[in-house]
């Protein structure tokens, strides 16, 4: 039963010995992963920075691809078209997507029955899961065949993408609003539609921002469904989103097959944009998210 | 707060009580349709994808998984084989990776590092997470491709030359191995922070319980922390390998885009989703297009099936747990 | 049902509120009082002071903890009853601001020394604590985990079977050992966390008010179990309720709050004695108050 008086011999043994190794082994192998991952990252990032940085001038912004034969002098190139056709076309998805994914979360939070929402909440999150390229070759059959690509079409896809994104974050947010808020308002005899726009809504608004920016900066990088809506772009700055437009990630895509050092360059540089634009919106939306957090729970 | 002065005083504005307001039902109706857009998506997409594959899924049927040709017999022959199995191989190798990597990841973050590492750490594995695919398959091509060729394959030749995986030497940086090295990178984010999320969730009295009785932290995660959350770990897997197996950029600019089945990793070859983004330059004929198609209902299916299980299981374990 | 001790009679029911001025000597168990027995220090706790940071829970603590008794720590809450008990099986070190001045000696061996392995120190010193907490495992797996973990593999069955007698559980539960654990009342479970903390053969129990989430019946059923199991091993028991330190504890310990210079509350030790004493007898004007009602 009870031991003999102990000695601290007895807190250590053979046993206690091996499963202290064990131990050990697991947590410097736990500490290796985590640095892994943290070495790819900084791999990574550290790669784009360091080719790409060499591509970035006024001109890389300024400037279209230049055709160039392999004869007499380069020409100045840069990806102006591409950035101006990024910017229409997550753009134009971003107006697509928004309401869509407001109005969405406002009635699956407010309005409707328990049952019905779970339903349509997994709806969305098993859209969610939807590849991008089965998302583009949706869009390529439903309204592509037979009409031609269309940089609208490629923001249609690309909507398709960021609306469960910006739904699930303003759900979020309206759900940490105050049941009091709502009741308040009811009491004083406004009406439920004018007290969810009114006092609820506007609570919801750094969510909403937050949301909204990481889908964008999500969508900005995504390829896939650009490829069958909005890749036989030419090399001239474009503003009809009826046409196809140029973009980033279309840009660094064909440019990495080739063969061509330069394209390699640029290729990076924009790389470089777009992991920047992705760090800025992050950023963005964490203080965003902050800070409207923050605000609900009550300090001000 | 204004009070709608539509409702005057009086024994008129009581009677308007049983009414629904106007502004009240229009609300609703919009909002109801806007949610309604996911399932209405979900629906859509299915009929308008499987439509388009039909002269395809009508001409080869359910054999075109197992036919492996594309464009062959004079464009007339096209089938699914070799892409299911680069799908099957490089998405279960790149989960075999990063299973144990981002568990590791996760109990480091959750049981090991001091707070202010986890502040450091944290974030950054999200970063990883943010790297468009593009991005990631550029590097694949004119980083870790050469790498591969270079150092990392003669190396893998050399000592496991004598499995079949590593049989040859690899002559070009597109290939699976390549493919499988960068989903698991694209992976490990997701199922880390996944678990991640688990097991903090664990109750710390659980693993009060477990250090009392004199368990190292190792015997407590294995013991406790582990089977508490298993059925978490299940769907974040399957999230993970969804992810992998819809991954088309990326894949698509390392895996050398190969109709071939070979056990050998060195080689190139191509998945579901990378030969669809190979395409993309244009189908010739219409057959082409709607084999194209049908590989994209194979994709669907497969993706439909692996989301609805890991959210199922996610939505069951939320339930159990808020039992106690 | 089991009986209660022979002790409480039906007149002086355990739940009853209103303190006696002076216990009923006849509560205090039907053991011989503590000064009867031999004193074996399994403890001996010089001038503790622990710090969460900056703020010390607990300031000078002194005393020793005797071999097969049931010593009660006592006293109003945020004295550091529960901060101390935990010092004696080392679970504070998983508090990233914890620290502590002065000894905690175990059969001789300073408990706090760097040369010793927490691990090792929690095999021989158990805890039950005070909300149960058993795994989300099997019964039998519950009980099986402690001699799984230390490899003692060779009769499982038997050493669970006798973890669960020993613990009043077995007959309750024999016929499900696979059930799950969460399928038992609270006051099963805490039971069941007894069996597990005594299949690794501890030689102390330490229990942080093991009683206090469970309905009356629960508790009478620990308190027998108390009672049993100290012919054994040496239990120390943290409660706030002082009827039951009355009725299960040899020794008592008094602890209290005191304003230090700044005005930081520390926990003290104020009295340390046969329970009998503290209740009949007591030393301190403090224990006094606070054993009689006054206070706390």
């Amino acid at each position: 039963m009870s031991a003999q008086a102990p000695s601290a011999d007895l807190f250590r043994s053979e046993r206690m010995r091996r499963r202290r190794i064990v131990n050990a082994i697991v947590e410097g192998g736990a500490t290796i992963a985590a640095l892994l991952a943290v070495g790819v990252l900084v791999i990574v990032v550290g790669s784009v920075v360091k080719r790409g940085w060499g591509a970035i001038d006024v001109d890389f912004f300024t400037k279209t691809p230049a055709l160039y034969t392999g004869f007499g002098p380069r020409p100045e190139s840069g990806i102006e078209n591409a950035i101006i056709g990024t910017l229409i076309i997550i753009g134009l998805a971003l107006l697509m997507a928004l309401p869509v994914a407001v109005l969405t979360a406002i009635y699956l939070n407010e309005l409707a029955p328990r049952k019905l929402a779970n339903v349509l909440t997994l709806a969305f999150d098993v859209l969610n899961g939807i590849p991008a390229i089965v998302l583009g070759i949706f869009v390529f059959v439903f309204v592509v065949v037979g009409h031609g690509q269309a940089a609208w079409k490629a923001s249609f896809a690309l909507a398709i993408l960021m609306v469960p994104m910006i739904a699930r974050s303003t759900q979020e947010v309206l759900a940490l609003v105050p049941a009091s808020m709502r009741e308040a308002s009811l009491a004083l005899g406004a009406a439920k539609w004018r007290t969810t726009l009114s006092v609820v809504l506007p609570q919801a608004v750094g969510g909403i921002v937050t949301g909204a920016t990481l889908a964008t900066a999500r969508a900005a990088g995504e390829t896939a469904p650009l490829l069958f809506t909005s890749a036989l772009y030419s090399d001239a700055v474009g503003y009809d989103p009826r046409q196809p437009l140029a973009s980033i990630p279309m840009f660094i895509f064909t440019s990495a097959e080739q063969a061509d050092p330069v394209l390699h360059q640029q290729a990076w540089g924009a790389a470089a944009v777009l992991i920047g634009i992705i760090l800025v919106a992050s950023l963005i939306a964490r203080w965003f998210a902050d800070r409207s957090v923050r605000r609900l729970k009550g300090e001000r | 707060m204004a009070v709608a002065s539509r409702t005057s005083s009086g024994p008129g504005a009581l009677q308007r009580r049983g009414r629904i307001r106007p502004g009240d039902a229009v609300l609703y109706l919009v909002t109801l349709a806007a949610a309604l857009s996911g399932v209405v998506l979900l629906a859509l997409i299915t009929r308008e994808v499987i439509a388009d594959a039909w002269p395809a899924m009508q001409k080869f049927g359910l054999g075109f998984l197992t036919t492996q040709a594309w464009g062959d017999n004079n464009k007339t022959l096209f089938g699914a084989k070799s892409f299911i199995f680069g799908t099957a191989v490089t998405s279960l190798g790149a989960l075999l990776l990063a299973t144990p990597i981002s568990l590791a990841i996760a109990l480091f973050l959750t049981e090991l590092a001091p707070r202010w590492i986890r502040s450091v750490v944290a974030p950054l594995v999200e970063l990883l997470a943010a790297i468009p695919s593009v991005v990631l398959g550029l590097w694949g091509i004119l980083v870790l491709g050469p790498f591969i060729t270079g150092t990392l394959g003669p190396a893998l030749h050399g000592t496991f030359g004598w499995l079949p995986i590593f049989s040859s030497k690899p002559s070009v940086g597109s290939n699976m191995f390549a493919a499988i090295l960068i989903l698991t990178i694209m992976i490990i984010p997701i199922v880390s922070s996944i678990c991640r999320e688990l097991f903090l969730g664990v109750p710390s009295e659980l693993k009060d319980g477990a250090l009392a009785l004199g368990a190292t932290r190792w015997e407590v995660v294995r013991g406790v922390v582990f089977p508490y959350a298993r059925a978490g770990i299940a769907a974040a897997l399957i999230l993970g390998l969804g992810r992998a197996v819809g991954e088309a950029i990326a894949v698509t600019q390392v895996i050398g885009n190969n109709v071939a089945i070979h056990a050998d990793l060195f080689k190139p070859g191509d998945t579901l989703a990378s030969r669809i983004a190979g395409q993309y330059q244009g189908a010739d004929t219409a057959l082409q297009v709607a084999s194209l198609v049908y590989l994209a209902v194979i994709l669907l299916v497969f993706s439909l099936i692996a989301n609805l299980a890991a959210q199922l299981i996610v939505r069951r374990v939320a339930g159990r747990h808020q039992m106690r | 049902m089991t009986d209660y001790p022979s002790a409480i009679s039906v007149e002086h029911p355990p739940e009853r509120t209103g303190l006696p001025s002076a216990l009923d000597p006849s509560m205090l168990g039907a053991e011989p009082p503590a000064a009867t027995l031999a004193r074996d220090p399994v403890f001996t706790i010089e001038k503790l002071t622990a710090f969460y940071g900056n703020a010390a829970a607990l300031k000078d603590v002194s005393f020793e903890i005797y071999q097969r008794m049931v010593t009660a720590i006592i006293g109003p809450s945020g004295c550091g009853k529960s901060t101390f008990i935990r010092c004696l099986n080392r679970m504070n070190d998983v508090i990233p601001s914890f620290r502590t001045d002065g000894k905690i000696l175990y059969h001789d061996v300073d408990l706090q020394a760097r040369s010793i392995d927490p691990v090792g120190v929690r095999r021989r010193i158990g805890m039950v604590f005070q909300r149960p907490n058993p795994f989300p495992k099997s019964i039998y797996e519950n009980v099986a985990y402690g001699p799984r973990i230390l490899g003692l593999k060779e009769d499982l069955d038997g050493r669970v079977e006798q973890a669960l007698k020993r613990a009043a559980l077995w007959d309750e539960v024999k016929d499900r050992l696979k059930r799950s654990a969460w399928s038992l009342s609270g006051g099963q479970q805490q039971r069941l966390c007894i069996a597990r903390c005594l299949a690794v053969e501890p030689e102390v129990i330490l229990m942080d008010e093991p009683a206090s989430a469970l309905d009356p019946i629960a508790t009478a059923k620990i308190e027998d179990l108390m009672h049993e199991l100290k012919r054994d091993y040496t239990i120390v028991v943290v409660t706030h309720n002082m009827q039951q330190a009355a009725r299960v504890a040899d020794m008592t310990a008094f602890f209290s709050i005191s304003r230090g210079a700044e005005g930081h509350r520390s926990g003290v030790l104020v009295e340390y004695d046969a329970t009998k004493t503290i209740f009949t007898q007591p030393k301190d004007k403090r224990t006094e108050d606070y054993v009689t009602g006054r206070f706390g």
